[in-house]
């Protein structure tokens, strides 16, 4: 059985300019993949274009052995991959409830399910006890949860999941963690950007690195860590640290 | 194609030039406005009426003509458009509030109030202002005896469209040339880094706003020589405004400028060959044609090109 | 209690002709649930979904000529406008949305506009059809007294706000909230955005042109003008919105009421008559700076001003 997302050639250009160019690697399933590289890699431009927010302008993207490159947003998490975003984009003026509800509809016709879909992920996440704060109202932290509970509520069979640890203290790095782990245990593939290099050395299966649009190297946190083209490009000036 | 053919169609070519760089006028000032605050200013059409009525009073009142009133309606527009930047459309970019388009409904409410204070000052006849060039004219045998087709220029139109390209020109100038020009640009292009860079952003903003009323009203003073007024005809011009700026790009003058001519070309031939009445309708399906084709404007593709 | 309030209304709503009221009267009451007919179709593409329009009285228009024409071209009475406006103002609304819903934001408001510019063009044109300028007169009226065209217009209101709970307690209700609130996040949470904005807008003009196909039955005479008004429609649309409250069910009925009082109101002053506009201008300035979100919407800013007034 082929990889569950397989990334094929994907170049992506604007105005001339390469945020990707050539990336290929696959995902495999229930596996949690590491993407990551310094700033302006083309890190999020790769979640925006598997999750259908832009066409590649070269190459093709798999899910499921299905090509999904070209489809719409809506149609890809349709189909099962659901995202969270850098910049939270929480449904301001809903509760947190609300927000949940209206994810879990994807999935379900009645507003009984919805609401049921909606608070089992809630107690999930640990946001249950906020349900009726207007979204706008909670701190990072939780809104960084409510991105993973919204993506979850449409049932995905992965998720995509973008900085969700920046910006947050230890404890609510140490939470995030805890509900990264667990969303794994429910078997949903994770690919994940993130900067903070020890949390993803210790999570990910595998690890993808992008530099300038280009993947400079694959393969295991060990194999990683110690890849000399890795550590001039990004780890060089973090190992002492 | 005989040869009074060949005169009818050249004769609307020429207005449809002359027509489109008054346009371009309008159209330079909504799009400044929209590049430096992003906001869509819907009462432009009634802040080049306001010009119109200045220079319509003055020329009744002490008989100045119209295109002499351009350094009064001008100025004065200039300081209408700073305090409605300051006290009306400032405020409402931090209010918090459901609809996000609260500011366009608000330059909304403020055209509807300066047409109406038109209405009750002026009432609601047409007027115009009889200068005694209004019907004088240019014919080509004056100048080429043995032309084999005869056009006639308007002596009015050939002079507004001459002050329209000045006044576009020194705004270029302005723009490119001075400090001011140069931050106004900066804010217009990256408000952050424009903040970052040390320019007050504030500051461009209020004279964005008073620059584009002053465009605006200039443009009213070189209309009414040919053009009637009455007040509600604002609302028109703010649409051909906003079809301009559609069509040229957002926040371009040099799309302004291109945008202006062909709309003016297009009314113009819309006007000769299918009827008056239809002008409006060219207009709007210029307009679709670009949001459905060209959603960046004319000047996406000179981009476009440039990369390639 | 409080759910029966909207059946108590109803109820006497439904009496209130049977008091004897002055025509006129029974004309301000006809006039203000039609506006508010309006105000929460409006309400349910603006409020809730987020799509500012500029351009209802394209859908009140293309109503309101449904039935006209049916009148003076096929000879039919022009009640028949009621039903058959839902289905020429659909297709109108699929063609509008086609167009416009591919804009963002401000675009789509001004997109909105020039849509009904447009309309209002073609109305005074394509006279072998519309008759122009000259409008449409609808000779025979159905009933002299107004009580029936109070009943009729009170029905369509009660049936749009039913219509309109409904839709927003279900899952349309939640995705059009969603899209208003962030259309890249309801879009990758796999909501077909273009789908469901394009509901919106149907459902939001079938209601408008309901209104305006009720308009010619009831005024018996429409031109272009007047229906495909800028300012007294598209814009009053929106008025009755922001000051009742958006993306609440209430606030379009109390907006209708307040907007057609002080209609009425200014235009009964003598001098006063003409600046209406100005008025309405100036309560839209007030609006938008101190009570974005309307009357209900902000009722907690407004108790909170009352309440420091008392301290003091």
């Amino acid at each position: 059985m082929s990889a569950l997302l397989e990334i094929k050639g994907v170049s992506r250009f604007f105005g001339g300019l390469a945020a990707l160019s050539d990336v290929t690697f696959n995902v495999e399933r229930g596996d949690i993949l590491g993407l990551i590289g310094p700033n302006g890699a083309g890190k999020t431009t790769l979640f925006n274009v598997v999750n259908g927010f832009y066409g590649p302008s070269q190459g093709e993207v798999f899910f499921n052995g299905k090509k999904i490159s070209g489809l719409k947003p809506h149609q890809i998490c349709a189909l099962g991959i659901a995202r969270t975003f850098q910049v939270v984009k929480p449904l301001q003026r809903m509760s947190v409830l609300d927000n949940v509800i209206a994810s879990a509809y994807l999935r379900v016709k009645s507003k009984a399910q919805a609401t049921k879909t909606a608070a089992d992920i809630l107690h999930f996440t640990d946001l249950y006890d906020d349900r009726d704060v207007p979204s706008k109202g909670l701190p990072l932290g939780k809104r960084k949860r409510l991105e993973i509970a919204r993506a979850l509520a449409t049932r995905p069979e992965m998720i995509l999941l973008d900085e969700s640890f920046a910006g947050l203290n230890p404890t609510e790095q140490n939470e995030c963690v805890d509900i990264i782990k667990r969303i794994k245990g429910n078997g949903i593939t994770i690919m994940i950007i993130e900067h903070h290099m020890k949390v993803i050395m210790s999570l990910s299966d595998r690890i993808v690195v992008l530099n300038y649009g280009q993947k400079i190297a694959e393969g295991n946190p060990e194999e990683v860590r110690n890849n000399p083209l890795v550590i001039e490009a990004y780890l060089g000036d973090t190992q002492g640290a | 194609m005989t040869s009074v053919q060949i005169e009818v169609l050249l004769q609307t070519v020429i207005s449809g030039i002359f027509l489109g760089g008054l346009y371009a006028l309008l159209g330079i000032g909504m799009t400044l406005i929209m590049g430096v605050m992003k906001i869509i200013n819907l009462a432009h059409g009634e802040l080049m009426m306001v010009g119109m009525y200045i220079a319509y009073a003055l020329f009744s009142f002490f008989h100045i003509d119209p295109y002499l009133s351009i350094f009064i309606a001008a100025p004065a527009l200039f300081l209408l458009g700073v305090m409605l930047q300051k006290f009306l459309i400032n405020p409402v970019l931090t209010v918090e509030s459901i609809l996000p388009e609260n500011q366009v409904i608000l330059t909304v409410g403020i055209g509807m109030v300066l047409s109406n204070l038109a209405t009750i000052f002026f009432t609601s006849d047409y007027r115009s202002t009889p200068v005694e060039y209004a019907t004088k004219a240019w014919y080509i045998s004056d100048f080429w005896k043995g032309s084999p087709i005869e056009l006639s220029i308007s002596f009015a139109w050939s002079v507004s469209f001459f002050f329209a390209v000045l006044i576009t020109a020194l705004l270029w100038f302005f723009l490119a040339k001075t400090d001011m020009g140069k931050s106004i640009r900066a804010t217009a292009q990256d408000t952050d880094a424009a903040l970052l860079m040390g320019v007050n952003v504030k500051k461009m903003r209020i004279i964005t706003f008073g620059l584009g009323a002053a465009l605006v009203g200039a443009a009213g003073c070189l209309f009414i020589p040919i053009y009637y007024l009455y007040p509600d005809l604002g609302g028109q011009f703010t649409l051909i405004a906003f079809v301009i700026t559609i069509l040229g790009g957002l926040g371009s003058t040099v799309g302004a400028i291109v945008g202006g001519l062909i709309l003016g070309l297009f009314e113009s031939l819309t006007a000769t060959y299918i009827g008056m009445g239809w002008a409006p309708i060219g207009r709007f399906v210029i307009f679709i044609a670009a949001l459905i084709f060209i959603p960046g404007g004319i000047v996406s593709l000179l981009k476009k090109q440039r990369f390639g | 209690m409080k759910k029966f309030l909207p059946l108590v209304l109803l109820a006497v709503l439904a009496v209130l002709p049977l008091l004897g009221l002055s025509t006129y009267l029974l004309h301000i009451l006809i006039l203000t649930i039609m506006w508010s007919v309006i105000g929460m179709a409006w309400n349910l593409l603006g409020g809730y979904c987020g799509q500012v329009s500029f351009g209802h009285a394209a859908f009140f228009g293309i109503g309101a000529y449904t039935a006209g024409i049916l009148y003076s071209k096929v000879g039919i009475s022009a009640w028949w406008g009621i039903p058959l406006s839902i289905l020429v103002v659909t297709i109108f609304a699929l063609i509008i949305g086609f167009i416009c819903l591919r804009l963002r934001g401000p675009f789509f408001a001004l997109g909105t506009l020039a849509v009904g510019v447009i309309l209002r063009v073609l109305a005074e044109n394509l006279t072998g059809l519309t008759d122009g300028n000259l409008g449409i007169m609808i000779r025979e009226r159905t009933w002299v007294g107004k009580t029936w065209y109070f009943y009729i217009i009170l029905a369509l209101a009660t049936l749009a706000f039913i219509l309109v709970k409904k839709v927003i307690e279900s899952k349309l209700g939640y995705y059009f909230v969603a899209i208003r609130e962030d259309q890249d996040a309801a879009e990758s949470l796999g909501i077909d955005t273009t789908y469901y904005k394009t509901i919106a807008l149907c459902l939001s003009a079938v209601m408008t042109g309901l209104a305006g196909a009720f308009y010619t039955s009831y005024m018996g005479y429409i031109d272009p003008k007047v229906v495909f008004a800028l300012h007294d429609i598209s814009i009053v649309a929106i008025m009755v919105v922001m000051v009742g409250g958006v993306a609440t069910y209430w606030g379009p009925v109390l907006g209708s009421v307040i907007m057609v009082l002080l209609a009425e109101g200014i235009r009964s002053i003598p001098r006063l008559g003409a600046a209406h506009h100005t008025f309405f201008g100036i309560l839209l300035i007030i609006i938008i700076i101190f009570m974005p979100n309307g009357l209900t919407g902000d009722i907690s800013k407004i108790k909170r001003l009352f309440r420091i007034g008392k301290n003091v």
